[in-house]
């Protein structure tokens, strides 16, 4: 089975390829890249994305897949249909499943559900500790052979400073990252972000130093014990300050941040608008600029989105009440796009932030279009505009603060391992 | 004036205007409780719901009250009575009551919120009796309507706020409407009890109440709420009144005359000493009456003409 | 918008000078005699009778102002109308009280004053002065102290103007 995408605006950030090529694909693997590939036989599908930008497909660092336990919130099914269309073909789902994916049996259902159902690559995260309980390590090496491509207790800190610095150590010898979500519980407790909208609105408070003290406490750990770390969804200008300077003397910090993070600030939250309730939460104007700042200058390598997909009535109830996280596939890709507009990045960076940085964090050998790489290729509309309605999302969750908005940028194909698993391209 | 609102949510969306026009509305509403026959036909026919997840006497009464004497029929459904014990959700009872065609619904609830939730999904008229640390703004616009007529103005005034100004909805309620109108407001408290960026609302921060309350016009006191977690927040009661009890070696440190307001209930001995709260300066017991007018004012507004 | 001027300045004035006549007349002088006007212009009726009993009796009537906003039976068809203050100084318990308005017509707004009147205490009676009665009634009223009596057509208005708000005084037919 051959296919060929021709005429398209191939941008590769790996290889530095940036102008039109046309690309051949064997059955899941790439081929041939050049100028101009004439000869086709006659079985050769041909694909025409003149016009278009063709790109690696888009790895998620993280997100939430939220099976096996609460698939009335997403399915791998669903999630994975969500993620192509939003131009992702390998994605990370972290670990709060239900049960907790702590061991080798939930690792071995994820993939297993994953290889008959998802539309996508699914490289399940396990959890630091049993039961995401922060009390005493998970069975890292089981779930590692079993696949699990990183740990994380996503959600929540290792409260515990001795068990972080055991699981930095332990995870050396898979040599997979530790991703960290960095959050202090004795100093947030809160439901937005501690500024000017939560004095407005009388919301209790998540302070910017819960997230900073934490990203400080990680990194010296990390530095200690000689381990990389990864911390992801950083919100803060602090954090960025503090990764920044840390990478001065200490080259193992790797970090991210989402979409949400450099397109809403904490006003978002004064209509009380529960879909605007996230962890961590929305942060100032300030905060929103520094991040893309830090994105600017490469102090933040990767885009992740934090799909984390919640049923309608999670969220429709009081503000205090509702479910932390955003839906995200559906959206992130033109949201990013944003940044390019704004002069933040520009298009090879920003695609290298979603595609090469998250490949070579996983150690995978996608997030390139190169001969011999997996065929994981998206096409997509820079300029094509769309306004988000949460009722026509692929995810089960609808939960999105951008219902309603005009955006640009729209992936228009999805192509995973040879496959075509989203095709909107006329 | 045109009066276009169907809920009353927040008085940081209210205009100057909306203000005053609320406030001599509830003028002409004060006489009729001072008449032997202390009602009106006004509201006759409508149907006033108080939905209370929170306890509260005074707030749910003087809403009662200004409902009966506008001839509505008043309804009144607490959390310990309701189904909210059951675990009901907030969204099911209010659909609920609306079934049962309300024309308005007074919510009290501990978040912040919890009214504008209501008045997206309802078509009964909303009013916030208080949510939470958001606001209360009935509470600002009847404390407003007592220094109007105590002060004679609404504008350039110096005005003392002292206490638990982070978790307290009156003070924030208090503080928009005294802020929109350009007086001088001075928050003063325990550094724990003064949140983070308060000044971006145009106030000044005292720790000091002896300083604080130097030639102040009007001093809020501010009740310690202690179910909301206020003792938190400073090591004991017994140190709290040491250091911001309102006693009358304040008072006369203040502008001669001063005037003396709480929202209630209040701790006496705690915040303020009972040589002020039953001294000249108090007006404590006028902001419990004109509540009632200017409860009466804001229920005909919103439910007495067609939307 | 064609007009008809029914009295001008000077017959406004004869007219509320007969009217003041006949009040005394019937009440047989002005003991116990008080005055409310009705927002707007049966204020300043009020007021030019009040000051034309001085004149005759050399008394000065109680003299009370009503808003009959709160007691109006179509109060929740109208766009929020504005409650203006209810003055009446004075106790009307066994008080012969003249109540006073412009224009009579449907009887709505006598209904409404005369239910507010009730809920401050209990006159003795209550008598209706009006400077035009319109006919048209909807409810079984009727003036005591009637200046003119013109019955119009649904099309026509008729408008009370008073020199203390409207800058000149007349009573005038107008087509709507």
């Amino acid at each position: 089975m051959k296919t060929l995408i021709r005429g398209g605006h191939l941008i590769d950030p790996k290889t530095s390829r940036d102008g039109i090529y046309d690309i051949l694909i064997e059955d899941s693997v790439i081929r041939e890249v050049s100028d101009a590939i004439r000869k086709t036989d006659g079985k050769t599908q041909v694909v025409d994305a003149s016009g278009c930008i063709v790109a690696p497909g888009l790895i998620d660092v993280h997100c939430h897949l939220r099976e096996p336990g609460f698939e009335y919130k997403e399915t791998i099914l669903t999630g994975t249909s969500a993620a192509v269309r939003g131009g992702f073909t390998t994605i990370v789902c972290m670990a709060n499943t239900d049960p907790v994916n702590d061991s080798r049996s939930v690792t071995e259902f994820i993939i297993d559900k994953a290889r008959t159902e998802g539309k996508c690559k699914v490289l399940p995260c396990g959890a630091i500790t049993r039961g995401l309980k922060g009390e005493e390590l998970a069975e890292i090496g089981e779930m590692f052979s079993a696949g699990i491509i990183a740990i994380s207790d996503d959600g929540r800190s290792v409260r515990n400073a001795g068990l972080m610095r055991k699981a930095l150590e332990y995870a050396k010898t898979f040599k997979i990252p530790v991703i960290s979500h960095c959050e202090d519980t004795m100093l947030s407790g809160g439901y937005v972000h501690e500024g000017t909208a939560s004095l407005l609105n009388g919301l209790e408070g998540i302070p910017a130093i819960a997230e900073e003290l934490m990203v400080q406490r990680d990194i010296a750990i990390a530095r200690y014990v000689d381990a990389p770390i990864h911390i992801t969804h950083i919100s803060t200008g602090g954090s960025v300050d503090i990764i920044q300077t840390a990478r001065k003397t200490f080259r193992k910090v790797a970090c991210d941040t989402c979409p949400h993070y450099f397109s809403l600030t904490d006003e978002a939250t004064l209509t009380f608008d529960t879909n605007t309730k996230v962890n961590p939460p929305l942060r100032s104007g300030k905060d929103v600029e520094a991040i893309k700042e830090g994105l600017r200058k490469g102090v933040i390598d990767i885009i992740a989105t934090d799909h984390a997909p919640h049923e309608y009535t999670s969220k429709d109830v009081e503000f205090d009440l509702a479910t932390f996280g955003i839906s995200g596939f559906e959206t992130a890709f033109a949201l990013s796009l944003n940044l390019v507009r704004e002069g933040v990045l520009d298009m090879a960076e920003l695609l290298k932030k979603m595609t090469a940085n998250p490949a070579k964090l996983l150690g995978v050998d996608s997030g390139t279009i190169a001969e011999g790489a997996p065929a994981d290729i998206i096409i997509f509309d820079p300029d094509r505009e769309w306004t988000v309605d949460r009722n026509l999302f692929l995810s089960k969750g609808k939960n999105t603060p951008f219902h309603g908005a005009a955006l640009r940028g729209r992936n228009l194909f999805t192509m995973v391992d040879g496959k075509i698993m989203f095709n909107e391209l006329k | 004036m045109n009066w276009k609102r169907k809920d009353l949510l927040d008085i940081r969306d209210l205009s100057k205007e909306e203000m005053l026009f609320i406030l001599d509305t509830a003028e002409s509403f004060k006489d009729i409780s001072k008449r032997e026959i202390k009602k009106v036909p006004t509201l006759r026919g409508k149907t006033v719901i108080t939905l209370f997840y929170e306890p509260s006497t005074r707030t749910r009464t003087s809403f009662e009250i200004a409902a009966k004497r506008l001839s509505a029929d008043t309804i009144n459904i607490s959390a310990n009575t309701s189904s909210a014990t059951k675990g009901e959700s907030l969204k099911d009872t209010a659909r609920n009551l609306e079934s049962m065609r309300p024309d308005a619904i007074v919510i009290r609830h501990s978040m912040p919120g919890a009214p504008h939730m209501l008045a997206r999904i309802l078509d009964s008229s909303i009013i916030n009796g208080g949510d939470g640390s958001h606001e209360h703004p009935t509470q600002a616009l009847l404390d407003l309507f007592t220094i109007r007529e105590k002060k004679g103005r609404t504008d350039g005034l110096k005005i003392v706020m002292v206490g638990d100004i982070a978790h307290s909805r009156v003070a924030r309620s208090n503080i928009f409407s005294l802020k929109n109108f350009g007086n001088e407001v001075i928050c003063c408290g325990p550094p724990t009890m003064i949140p983070p960026h308060i000044e971006t609302l145009g106030v000044h921060v005292e720790y000091d109440l002896e300083k604080a309350v130097r030639n102040a016009d009007v001093i809020m006191m501010l009740r310690i709420q202690k179910e909301r977690g206020g003792t938190k927040y400073i090591p004991s009661t017994k140190e709290y009144s040491t250091l911001y009890g309102l006693t009358k070696k304040h008072v006369d440190r203040a502008a001669d005359d001063v005037i003396v307001m709480h929202p209630g209930p209040m701790n006496r001995g705690i915040e303020i000493m009972d040589e002020v709260a039953d001294g000249p300066s108090s007006v404590i017991l006028d902001q419990v009456e004109n509540g009632v007018a200017v409860r009466m004012a804001i229920l005909y507004l919103l439910i007495g003409g067609e939307p | 918008m064609k007009k008809k001027v029914l009295l001008d300045k000077k017959a406004v004035d004869r007219t509320i000078t007969r009217i003041t006549h006949e009040i005394l007349e019937k009440n047989e002088g002005s003991e116990a005699l008080s005055l409310i006007g009705i927002r707007t212009r049966g204020v300043y009726l009020a007021n030019r009778i009040q000051e034309k009993i001085r004149n005759v009796e050399g008394t000065s009537l109680p003299f009370g102002v009503l808003d009959i906003t709160l007691y109006r039976d179509d109060i929740s068809k109208l766009k929020w109308p504005e409650v203006k203050k209810t003055e009446i100084p004075f106790d009307v318990n066994n008080m012969t009280v003249i109540l006073v308005d412009d224009v009579l017509h449907t009887g709505r707004t006598i209904r409404a004053a005369i239910d507010a009147i009730i809920d401050l205490g209990r006159p003795k009676k209550i008598q209706l002065a009006v400077l035009v009665d319109r006919g048209d009634r909807e409810l079984p009223i009727h003036p005591d102290y009637a200046g003119i009596v013109c019955p119009v057509n649904e099309n026509e208005e008729v408008l009370v103007r008073m020199s203390e708000i409207d800058g000149k005084e007349e009573v005038v037919i107008v087509k709507t």
